[in-house]
């Protein structure tokens, strides 16, 4: 098997370490390491992360392979620095049973630029009113141990006290995509200033609040576990503050785009901008920021949506909401918690490794730099800085909000087990 | 000048009055045996009406055809969507046989922005109403009908609104000729007051440039004009208020009402008015009802505003 010596890092952001890998595992981590016959990576001034976790992104197979596929979309996982990314459900067909769950997994470990681990629906189809064979999907090959609607909430509380409920039996966990579906009919954008300046259909806060309110009470009620999809307004960090303290068996998670943008940008009517959960304010941003900072949210995770052009390329009603987020997560992230002070490079890694690795249970993932551990590791340059630019992308898709801006730190380096699925910036 | 017309809130003080005088010329060829002028002559407008209207388009329509421009008119009924082919691609296909100015109506909020400011096509765009957004000549022949009424024909010549106050009554949450009309009226020198029901208030108009008030008693003492929007039935069933009936006793105009108004004060209303609704038949049939008048305006302000992006500089009249 072949060796690499990563020389040099600053492991976590701490001390400057070499770290050597030895086929899938970490060998030794020390300072001076003999090089021997590793192949040598000189990382001086670089952060050396556990290899990232995603716990939601969108990989459109099987069914829309016209904007992603699980190569193309572990391959920008892989560009962004992404060891192991959670495949939410809504795919056609749904991935409500045990066979669909199995190919998505399956094409991930063919593919082997990340681990791909699929998220089961939580009922038939999406649609809210069955649930789908959750235990299936958890002893298939995929083990799945995420259940999730996300696209769509799961509105009827006596399904979601259900699916809370028979999910204990396998230590699974239901993620919410929480938004009361009557408060956002015909929703197009955060309900408030802007959106009644703009006349665009709003989307208020408490549709999302109400609903997480509820359900940590019923997670509370039934000694469950939750998990509250992409957080994105001010009330939702007090609610889900409040459920922590309580004691209540709830995570959140928070996406990039979410800490650093916010509704003024849809005055562009530029559905470049057009998301579910949409944009919020100045107020909203700053307080996912802090959130994330002292741990009410636990993790940032993408919710990387790819789209075709011709669906963002038309006006704002008629697009379709979602915005790629795999190849800039961890740039966004740097330059909204750790050069805002907000988080160190230790806190990167939890929030965007161990924490999601640990609520999502994936193996092997989520795990120290150490030796004997896996090698699934993440070099970061934190120094560089660059503008966006889509057409270099390794997703099928381009819209991301961030073209033209310019962004701080590139993923050089990505190993999954021992091999660099990304090396020097390019694909292996 | 701009180059489009996209927004009410684009306008400045000094382009609105703009406007506003050369309507005044554009009237006066109403005036004439034969009402056209040569301007536009060998220009194409498209009428690009992806939403019913019969009255903005025709006044479009008559607008340019005063003009001499060659007038092209596209209805296509529903979403761009639901027809297959993009706007973009409706767009770009009718740019190709050399039209000079799109005028677009469209249900989607922001569509006339996306198609002036995309880089789909080099055509001016003039917005005719786009979902709950803006309805710029609206308001503008709005801003005409109360400087004619309330500061005179040729006396409000160069002259704005300083001073006067307008109520605007009804579904302000659904509304682009609210929107518009708080916004240029504002620019103008108005005061505007929103009277509505609370469900049918968007949240956020706290920060808009104008008082907002639920009860419409009070605000009808001291004003110089009411302008009545029209409640459409079907927001009945979407609990925005309980009944019709109620609507029209609390938000209504009536005789009663209107004869609280002070002697000056007119009446207004865009357009299609549902009589026994917003407006009783007494209200909308008396003089002081500017609804009939509104339409002529419109025609001569649709056509200062064709004439000012696309005529270039030389006198109208």
């Amino acid at each position: 098997m072949s060796k690499t010596l990563i020389r040099g890092a600053q492991v976590l952001g701490g001390d400057v370490q070499d770290v050597l890998v030895d086929g899938e595992t970490i060998a030794a981590t020390g300072t001076g390491l003999p090089a021997g016959d590793a192949t040598v990576i000189e990382a001086e001034g670089r952060i050396l992360l556990p290899g990232l976790v995603d716990l939601h992104t969108h990989l459109r197979e099987p069914g829309r392979e016209d904007s992603e596929t699980v190569l193309t979309g572990t391959r920008a996982a892989a560009t962004g620095g992404f060891t192991s990314v959670f495949a939410m459900a809504n795919t056609f067909p749904v991935a409500d049973t045990a066979g669909v769950v199995e190919q998505v997994y399956r094409l991930g470990r063919e593919h082997g630029y990340c681990d791909v681990q699929p998220i089961g629906a939580v009922t038939v189809g999406l649609e809210g009113r069955k649930l789908a064979e959750l235990g299936a999907m958890h002893d298939s090959a995929a083990g799945v141990t995420v259940f999730s609607d996300d696209g769509k909430c799961v509105d009827d509380a006596v399904i979601m006290r259900r699916a809370l409920e028979y999910v204990k039996a396998f230590g699974g966990v239901v993620a919410q995509h929480a938004q009361e579906p009557r408060l956002t009919e015909g929703a197009q954008m955060n309900e408030g200033t802007v959106s009644a300046e703009l006349g665009l259909g709003g989307w208020p806060a408490v549709a999302e609040e109400s609903i997480i309110a509820r359900d940590v009470l019923l997670a509370e009620h039934v000694g469950s576990r939750l998990h509250i999809c992409h957080l994105s307004t001010a009330g939702s960090v007090d609610i889900v503050r409040w459920a922590k303290s309580r004691g209540i068996d709830v995570t959140a998670e928070v996406t990039p785009h979410h800490l650093l943008l916010t509704d003024e940008l849809v005055r562009s009517y530029n559905p470049v901008y057009k998301v579910n959960p949409p944009l919020r304010t100045e107020r909203d941003v700053l307080a996912l920021r802090q959130a994330l900072a002292d741990g009410t949210i636990d993790i940032v995770a993408t919710d990387h949506a790819p789209h075709p052009h011709e669906d963002k390329d038309c006006e704002w009603a008629a697009a379709a909401m979602g915005m790629v987020g795999l190849e800039t997560a961890l740039s966004v992230v740097q330059q909204t918690m750790v050069e805002t002070g907000l988080l160190d490079w230790a806190g990167v890694a939890d929030r965007m490794s161990f924490a999601p690795a640990r609520i999502g249970r994936a193996t092997g993932h989520g795990r120290p730099v150490s030796a004997g551990e896996p090698a699934n590791l993440t070099l970061v340059d934190p120094a560089y800085r660059g503008t966006v630019d889509p057409a270099g992308f390794a997703s099928r898709s381009r819209n991301t909000p961030y073209e033209g801006r310019e962004l701080p730190g590139r993923v050089t380096h990505t190993f999954l087990r021992g091999r660099a699925t990304l090396m020097d910036g390019k694909l292996a | 000048m701009l180059r489009h017309l996209i927004s009410a809130a684009d306008l400045t003080r000094d382009d609105a009055v703009q406007i506003l005088d050369t309507a005044e010329e554009m009237a006066r060829v109403a005036d004439r045996p034969i009402k056209k002028l040569p301007t536009l002559r060998g220009r194409t407008v498209v009428n690009l009406f992806f939403e019913d209207s019969t009255r903005t388009r025709i006044s479009f329509e008559a607008a340019e055809k005063r003009l001499s421009a060659d007038v092209i008119n596209f209805s296509a009924k529903g979403s761009s969507v639901s027809k297959g082919e993009s706007l973009k691609d409706t767009a770009q296909t009718l740019e190709a046989m050399g039209v000079d100015a799109v005028v677009i109506r469209h249900g989607a909020s922001g569509a006339p922005y996306r198609l002036a400011t995309s880089g789909w096509i080099d055509a001016a765009v003039i917005n005719a109403g786009d979902g709950t957004h803006q309805h710029p000549t609206q308001a503008l022949l709005d801003a005409f009908t109360l400087r004619r009424r309330l500061v005179g024909h040729d006396t409000g010549l160069g002259r704005d609104l300083a001073g006067k106050r307008v109520v605007i009554v009804g579904d302000i949450l659904h509304s682009r000729v609210a929107r518009s009309n708080v916004d240029l009226l504002h620019t103008l020198g108005a005061e505007v007051v929103l009277v509505a029901p609370p469900t049918l208030l968007p949240v956020g108009v706290t920060n808009w440039p104008c008082e907002v008030s639920y009860d419409l008693d009070s605000a009808l003492a001291k004003c110089d004009a009411v302008m009545m929007l029209r409640v459409q039935r079907e927001r009945m069933n979407a609990a925005f208020f309980p009944t019709e009936r109620e609507y029209s006793r609390r938000y209504g105009l009536d005789g009663d009402r209107m004869a609280k108004l002070p002697e000056h004060a007119i009446v207004m209303h865009p357009g299609p008015m549902v009589r026994g609704m917003e407006i009783t038949a007494q209200v909308a049939d008396s003089p002081r009802c500017t609804a009939i008048e509104q339409v002529a305006n419109g025609v001569s302000i649709r056509m200062a505003v064709l004439y000012l992006l696309l005529g270039g500089n030389e006198s109208a009249a």
